[in-house]
């Protein structure tokens, strides 16, 4: 974390990509009750935002109530942002892939675990549609740093952030012995963090 | 890093991935979460994590329909958002005295949290040497203190940036509520409560935005209680007991005899 590091201060440019736009202080205009400035918000994140809600609940009708709920949510809290705990970016889709896995964590998840997983348990590989240049780059990184992984890391990580398992099921689903998961992930998420460079 | 819960054999601050890909259980998160108010380590780690989750969704960008946008920003129309975390003036008393407009909000936040930070150990110690037990008996007797739990209430006690509201009665009982908007949900903690009158029970509610009563549990015969409200406090303007006919109604069928206004 960079409490005192003057980069932790600056926007969140860095992790949302150059010529994004500056998300951080974007929302602290949306705090103030600026509509426009979050308006380029959704703008600028809903893609993001709902490829990943829509990843996790798979429904579709329901991934759109959650991309709705995410985002009334980010305006409610926009004021709780603090740029010196991490990227706009970061603080954004926490509260994404927290709304998505509540979702399906809730009374109708009985009727999807029933369903394959091996859906989720599958990193990205369509193609990247019109996404800017960067974004690409960005995701050619992120997919290289995914392969450096061990083949535990990856599934346990994929299970745990897109297939929306806690880490005890997580470790069912490999057959890894009961408190190993949580290891698997975190060396995984550590691993990446460095490879791709978003340490702090 | 030798915790005493040698049978779950794991060390806390391993919990830090799972946690920051939302992969724990509401009890295992109940726990991180008071471990990560006293863990400056844990915290960075966490906020690094995150960033690097967060890239794994770098590659799926799927554009909602173009009614989402249209509902979301209709929706903020009827959505105050939150004041900023330096306003503490619905904090506890004791955060008050010391609240002075020239100490930075982050000095602030580490002065409370050093306050509290005997009562997070005490209270993580409890949490994972009596797993079994609290979650048999969430409401742990006629303790006069408040008692650590293990449950969603405990989140919301842990939030450093939950509302209180308290309340004083003539016969000297008292009762706070309190409210996580981050947790979506509300604690009552009643001190010296009357035992409601025969056949009659405390019920609380939740206010919605819109001005209506949701029946949100009712409260356990003590006198002194901690109770998690039912129901999604994240947008609830009010909470409100009333004295209502055993097993408790559908609709407050009296005046309420407390009712906490919450900031929106």
């Amino acid at each position: 974390m960079s409490h005192g590091d003057p980069a932790g201060a600056s926007p969140a440019g860095a992790s949302a990509g150059a010529g994004a736009p500056d998300l951080a202080a974007l929302l602290k205009q949306a705090a103030r009750g600026d509509r426009g400035a979050f308006a380029a918000v959704y703008d600028a994140t809903a893609a993001r935002v709902h490829g990943l809600v829509l990843r996790v609940v798979r429904d579709r009708a329901q991934a759109e109530e959650v991309t709705q709920e995410v985002f009334l949510e980010v305006w409610r809290q926009s004021s709780r942002f603090d740029p010196a705990l991490g990227s706009a970016l970061a603080w954004l889709m926490t509260i994404a892939h927290r709304k998505a896995v509540d979702r399906v964590r809730s009374a109708d998840s009985a009727a999807r675990r029933d369903q394959t997983y091996h859906q989720a348990n599958q990193m990205p590989d369509h193609d990247v549609t019109a996404e800017a240049a960067q974004a690409s780059l960005e995701a050619r990184r992120v997919r290289a740093a995914v392969r450096d992984l061990t083949d535990v890391q990856r599934e346990a990580i994929e299970l745990a952030y897109f297939g929306g398992y806690t880490h005890t099921e997580v470790a069912a689903l490999l057959d890894l012995p009961l408190g190993t998961a949580k290891t698997r992930i975190r060396d995984g998420l550590i691993r990446l963090r460095d490879t791709i460079g978003v340490g702090r | 890093m030798n915790h005493p819960d040698e049978t779950r054999g794991d060390d806390v601050h391993a919990l830090s991935g799972a946690y920051a890909v939302n992969a724990l259980d509401d009890v295992e998160r109940a726990r991180f979460e008071a471990h990560l108010l006293g863990c400056a380590d844990c915290r960075e780690e966490v906020a690094g994590l995150r960033e690097a989750a967060t890239m794994l969704g770098s590659d799926g960008a799927v554009e909602p329909p173009a009614s989402v946008r249209d509902a979301v920003l209709a929706g903020i129309e009827t959505i105050r958002p939150l004041p900023p975390v330096v306003n503490v003036e619905t904090r506890s008393s004791d955060a008050d005295a010391e609240r002075s407009p020239a100490t930075p909000p982050s000095r602030l936040a580490d002065r409370r949290l050093a306050r509290r930070l005997p009562l997070l150990v005490a209270a993580a110690v409890v949490l994972i040497l009596g797993v079994g037990a609290l979650v048999l008996r969430p409401w742990a007797g006629d303790d006069p203190a408040p008692t650590p739990h293990l449950t969603a209430a405990e989140r919301v006690l842990a939030d450093g940036d939950a509302a209180r509201v308290a309340k004083s009665f003539p016969d000297g009982a008292q009762a706070t509520v309190v409210v996580s908007r981050k947790e979506g949900r509300a604690v009552i903690l009643t001190k010296k409560m009357a035992p409601a009158p025969e056949s009659r029970v405390y019920q609380l509610w939740l206010q919605t935005p819109a001005g209506e009563m949701e029946p949100a549990g009712l409260m356990p015969d003590l006198r002194n209680a901690t109770v998690l409200l039912d129901g999604d406090a994240s947008r609830a303007t009010g909470v409100g007991i009333t004295v209502e006919p055993d097993g408790g109604s559908k609709q407050p069928t009296s005046e309420p005899i407390a009712f906490f206004t919450l900031d929106s």
